[in-house]
């Protein structure tokens, strides 16, 4: 629900509706009566366009696509277990990023300047390493280290190294690195004045960061975490090379029987549409939810906004406030 | 310890420096309990540098400077001194209110979060306690009718009376005021002074960094005029801005009244 404004004095929040008000009731302009200029350019561009559309459809429809072996693939087993570990394995990896990333933030953010350096460091390298090669070689691991040996506890690296923990590792350390950054840049967009004045009220560096700078913060974290998010839905695919058992590795072990490569693929898509276009509604609403307090009032929600709509066709000068 | 029998603050040849920029060069002032003391001086003399020097959002390079008895930042052993760890500045900070320029109210929480805040988390209040007292600020600035409103929803004056509650609400001994009408609207600027107005009333301990001349006048007890960084003129407001002994004094007055 947006804050509503109080009923006090009437002082500045109405003053918006009266201008407008004025103008539609003042009696007698003559309304102007002009021919309008014509987008000539426009009408040809668009009909280009539609025509373009057309024999891609065209195309498509004439294709050699068995669109009935995509149909019954849909909503398989083998396709929605993959579904389901590109999800938990996407949300694991991002947990790890943003959990790394926040503690590399700070390490940057800090005074000292080993931990800034290292910092540094590891985002330099994480950054300037494609996931894809970061993946395999998590996964191969054992090549280079047999066992995995930390003093309490070993294992022969083979065994250890499952492909669950070589994509976790592989996507979400490769994550941290953005997160750092954009952490970094959010909690440095917060004005110094806020942390002046939090100091002022006898408040503690480690307080002022959690009850001042964060809940700030986030709301330049939000937007771009949202994406790097819908961006690992899309890139946990890679982690099919690693052989874990993702929403892209059921596919392709689909299509190697069944030899319907494309039919399999439309599957996939069709899947990561979904998945994507559900996150990016929910990114709406997070992102209203930190706006708070920033605006005046909160931008309406698609709801609210389709019952506007609907009011404002009936009483059109009430809808406005 | 006590107030009265030492002065709320105490300024001993403060210096200042940011790089090469001397920006305080020997301060020596003293402000009493219960008294209104205003600071006036061109941009660039160190008046708000001074004012944050208080408490202790910048550090002080040479001098010293007590507040109600203590020293600033540090703890003095024999001859030496000792710096304070953040939770002991902290802790000192908590009995000097400031109220800044640009307000610097906290923008995602209401009105009445702005002023609960320090409280509930530095004091341990319940947050029944804090919210009575809360609201018995917001009332004494005249917002209580305003205290779900969110800052971005007030208007600059609303705005600064909501951040003299919230210095208020840690009920300090001592009140700092950054040019607290200079970033207002000039028909908004009365409804500040007037709440300042009445703290003075009431016997706060106020050191009021203005450009209101007017307000200094009426309401201060004592007034210093700053310019490169050194006290030029110090007495009652009414004898230094009605008949300024110095050069500078004089000059910088002829400009602003």
């Amino acid at each position: 629900m947006p804050p509503t404004f109080d009923k006090g004095p009437a002082d500045d929040s109405s003053a918006g509706s009266g201008p407008a008000a004025a103008i539609s009731k003042a009696p007698g302009p003559v309304p102007i009566k002009a021919i309008p200029v014509r987008h000539y350019g426009r009408w040809i561009s668009a009909v280009l366009v539609i025509a373009i559309l057309a024999l891609l459809v065209n195309a498509f429809a004439n294709a050699n696509i068995h669109w009935e072996t995509t149909r019954q693939y849909l909503f398989k087993d083998v396709i929605l277990d993959g579904v389901w570990h590109t999800l938990y394995i996407s949300v694991l990896s991002m947990l790890l990023g943003v959990v790394l990333g926040v503690i590399l933030a700070i390490m940057r953010l800090s005074g000292n300047p080993v931990t800034g350096s290292v910092a540094w460091l590891y985002i330099w390298l994480f950054r300037g390493t494609p996931v894809y090669v970061q993946l395999i070689m998590w996964y191969n691991l054992a090549l280079i280290f047999p066992t995995f040996n930390i003093g309490i506890y070993s294992e022969p690296m083979n065994t250890f190294m499952t492909p669950f923990l070589a994509a976790l590792l592989g996507l979400g350390l490769n994550e941290a690195a953005y997160m750092a950054e954009i952490v970094r840049a959010g909690i440095q967009s917060v004005d110094e004045g806020q942390t002046e004045a939090s100091h002022a009220l006898g408040m503690s560096q480690a307080k002022t960061m959690r009850r001042v700078i964060l809940p700030q913060a986030m709301r330049v974290i939000i937007p771009p975490t949202g994406n790097e998010f819908i961006n690992m839905l899309k890139t946990s695919s890679l982690a099919s090379v690693v052989t874990f058992p993702e929403l892209m590795r059921s596919v392709q072990n689909v299509y190697t029987n069944n030899l319907a490569i494309m039919e399999m693929l439309f599957v996939a898509c069709f899947w990561y549409l979904v998945m994507t276009s559900v996150f990016s509604v929910g990114q709406y609403y997070l992102e209203r939810h930190y706006a708070k307090g920033r605006l005046r009032a909160l931008p309406p929600t698609p709801f609210q906004r389709v019952r506007q709509l609907v009011f404002s066709l009936r009483r059109p000068e009430v809808a406005r406030s | 310890m006590t107030t009265g029998t030492h002065p709320m603050v105490l300024a001993e040849g403060v210096h200042k420096s940011f790089g090469l920029n001397q920006v305080l060069q020997g301060i020596d002032l003293q402000v009493n309990a219960r008294e209104v003391f205003c600071l006036i001086g061109p941009s660039g003399s160190g008046k708000s540098t001074f004012l944050r020097c208080i408490n202790h959002l910048e550090k002080i390079n040479a001098g010293r400077l007590w507040v109600d008895g203590h020293l600033v930042g540090y703890r003095q052993k024999g001859d030496k001194l000792y710096e304070f760890k953040d939770s002991e500045v902290a802790m000192q900070r908590r009995d000097i209110g400031m109220v800044f320029q640009r307000f610097n109210l906290f923008p995602h929480m209401t009105a009445l979060g702005n002023v609960m805040e320090a409280p509930v988390q530095v004091k341990r209040e319940t947050r029944s306690v804090a919210r009575e007292r809360a609201m018995r600020l917001l009332d004494r600035v005249g917002l209580a009718e305003k205290a779900n409103a969110y800052p971005a929803q007030l208007s600059g004056g609303q705005q600064q009376r909501v951040a003299i509650a919230r210095a208020l609400a840690m009920e300090p001994k001592l009140m700092l005021f950054d040019e607290p009408t200079s970033a207002l609207d000039p028909e908004l600027v009365g409804e500040v002074l007037d709440v300042m107005r009445g703290l003075a009333e009431d016997g706060m301990t106020m050191i009021v960094v203005t450009h209101e001349m007017g307000f200094a006048r009426e309401v201060g007890d004592a007034l210093v005029f700053m310019d490169g960084g050194v006290v030029v003129e110090s007495g009652h407001p009414r004898e230094v801005l009605t008949n300024p002994q110095h050069d500078r004094t004089k000059a910088f007055l002829s400009k602003v009244l």
